[in-house]
């Protein structure tokens, strides 16, 4: 069809950064996979492991994010999904003995899809601050659950993750460093990409467009034969099993669950993550990610009060660049490029 | 008859706005409701596409009961709406916003794992409507930067590309330049036999418009069917006339009659 090309193009002008980018984006792609695939070769051991982190983030900032910038609906309480995919990986290692991480990856996605589609069928009745406030309601339920039952979650002292085997080899000989930035880094790699690409999926998707017309417009999208609260329950669902996900990929990195992964200022990162990098951009939270971490690490061992910081930062974003870093850098380049076209 | 409406009554708490509001609507009919401000006209179309339930009363399209069954499924069924006021996605493309009444009529609004811009059904159906609609040109504007005329045409043809039997517009022309009005209305009655509409049913205040369109006139007046009949005899209805026409001695003048 002749107009394909132009309706692939959304409302971007032709000058634009966006158009710039999306004419170049299987290249610019496929640099951005090869840098992640050579860091560990020439970026140094702690650096490859903060960016190992960051891709279970980036995991779990996909699917919050298609809640929050795409459906419309802020979750104060998303690291209880996270955790929830964290304890899967906890129980399976260390208390089943069954070490496989698929089996692990696995049963977090139905254990997540279970309880979201529970807590979802509730929560996703209000929207707005009541929606918010009550995911941190759930969020900080779990938590005292964790705490108060010792016997089943190990108490506020949590549960240890045991090694994971990888496609079924046993990699409990090598050395701790070695083997999360070397195998585990590269498959948690592979599950990131996958994860991002199937989330791309989705945002283009049909059933994408009808969530930003609910985002956008409830009344008219109900109206449009969108069953507006159902679509809702279903990006709740699908948001809850990405961000188990990301939890279970981040378990055998810190290699000991507690329940202050579900404490509601973990839950505040995540919403901080996305705002950063831009919750409008598909591509935002996962900037936001990785710089937070890079930029938690750098603060956190110079200044005492880093908390003070990323205070003053999150006000800076909110009321400077509503947009995060993604849209900043969206704005100076097309600026950059009208400049360059006239 | 296609649609009917019996014995409606609804009220805003202890705010009467409908007592009893009754009529039939046919295949083919163009039926325009008028009355004043505050007549509860927009209320009748909530209740009529079932957003609103009704306190009493029962409304019935092609033989089903749809009294407050929910937009979505009655746009199943096969009936849809425009709204008074603007009522966009604003960061939706043109484009975009007809995809979405298209595809959601195709029932593959849950289809999470396909391309929407491969889709060629989708795709195709959508530019037929933008064209009915003369939006092609605007395909890639964002909803929220058209001109308001085109806002309101947006809104109309989404509703449209659900191919819905019954359409109920409600005043498609409002906060519109008059000389835009008749534009939007030529469009849209050529859109409705382009896409097989059956009737329309529309709220609208431009008297020109109401009698130069309408086969049939249904006049509200304080929660009621003040009058139910065709343009021609409703010049002759001074009663009806002058409640829907507005003049403020005539309100009087209709309220005694009423009573
Ligand atoms: N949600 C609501 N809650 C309370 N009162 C309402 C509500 N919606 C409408 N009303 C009141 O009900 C009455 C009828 O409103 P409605 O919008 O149906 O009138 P209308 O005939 O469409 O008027 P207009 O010509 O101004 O569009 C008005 O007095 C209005 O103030
Ligand atoms: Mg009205």
């Amino acid at each position: 069809m002749k107009t394909d090309k132009l309706s692939s193009m959304g409302s971007e002008p032709n000058g634009s950064f966006a158009a710039l980018i999306r004419k170049r984006q299987t290249w610019l792609l496929l640099a951005g996979i090869l840098c992640f695939v050579l860091l560990p070769r020439v970026g140094g051991q702690y650096t490859s492991y903060l960016v190992l982190t960051f891709f279970g983030y980036g995991v779990a900032l996909l699917g919050f994010n298609l809640l929050f910038g795409y459906t419309g609906l802020l979750s104060f309480g998303h690291a209880l999904f996270f955790t929830s995919g964290a304890y899967t990986v906890s129980y399976l290692t260390a208390k089943f003995a069954i070490p496989y991480m698929e089996v692990s990856i696995v049963v977090a996605v139905v254990v997540a899809v279970v309880i979201a589609a529970l807590i979802g069928a509730i929560c996703v009745r209000y929207i707005k601050i009541y929606f918010a406030l009550l995911m941190l309601a759930f969020g900080m339920l779990t938590y005292s659950f964790l705490i108060k039952f010792y016997y089943i979650t190990g108490g506020d002292e949590g549960m240890p993750v045991l090694r994971p085997h990888l496609l079924g080899f046993d990699l409990s000989s090598m050395a701790k460093m070695d083997f999360l930035t070397g195998w585990y880094y590269y498959y948690v790699l592979t599950v990131f990409i996958i994860a991002t690409w199937i989330m791309w999926r989705i945002v283009s998707s049909h059933f994408g467009l009808a969530l930003r017309a609910v985002r956008d417009n409830p009344e008219k999208a109900y109206y449009l034969g969108i069953d507006v609260r159902r679509y809702r329950w279903y990006a709740f669902i699908i948001s809850g099993a990405y961000a188990a996900v990301g939890g279970a990929l981040v378990a055998p990195v810190i290699g000991n669950v507690d329940p202050t992964l579900t404490y509601w200022t973990h839950s505040g990162t995540l919403v901080f993550m996305t705002l950063l990098g831009g919750f409008t951009n598909f591509l935002g939270p996962l900037l936001g990610g990785l710089v937070y971490i890079f930029l938690q690490d750098g603060v956190m061992s110079l200044l005492h009060y880093w908390r003070f910081v990323f205070g003053a930062m999150l006000a800076f974003i909110v009321i400077v660049a509503p947009g995060g870093l993604a849209g900043a850098i969206e704005l100076i380049a097309n600026k950059y490029c009208a400049k360059k076209g006239a | 008859m296609i649609l009917s409406a019996n014995e409606i009554f609804k009220s805003y708490g202890d705010f009467g706005v409908l007592a009893g509001v009754s009529f039939q609507i046919h295949e083919g009919e163009f039926v325009s409701i008028i009355g004043p401000n505050g007549a509860g006209k927009t209320t009748l179309i909530n209740v009529l596409t079932g957003l609103l339930k009704p306190n009493n009363g029962k409304v019935f399209f092609k033989d089903h009961d749809i009294t407050g069954i929910g937009p979505a499924k009655l746009s199943r069924l096969g009936m849809a709406r425009s709204f008074q006021l603007v009522n966009i996605f604003p960061t939706f493309t043109v484009m975009e916003f007809i995809k979405l009444g298209v595809l959601s009529r195709q029932g593959k609004g849950a289809r999470f794992y396909a391309i929407l811009k491969r889709d060629r059904e989708v795709n195709e159906e959508a530019e037929e409507v933008a064209q009915i609609f003369h939006l092609e040109d605007k395909r890639d504007v964002q909803a929220k930067n058209l001109p308001q005329g085109d806002k309101k045409l947006l809104d109309v043809a989404s509703a449209f590309a659900l191919r819905p039997e019954v359409i109920l517009l409600d005043e498609p022309t409002s906060g519109v330049s008059t000389s835009e009005k008749n534009k939007i209305m030529e469009i849209l009655i050529d859109a409705s036999k382009k896409m097989g509409i059956k009737s329309i049913i529309q709220v609208e205040h431009d008297m020109d418009l109401v009698f130069g369109f309408s086969d049939r006139i249904i006049a509200l007046h304080s929660g009621k069917v003040l009058a139910d009949c065709t343009p021609a005899e409703m010049e002759k209805n001074e009663a009806a006339m002058c409640a829907v026409v507005g003049e403020k001695g005539c309100f009087k003048i209709c309220s005694s009659l009423l009573e």
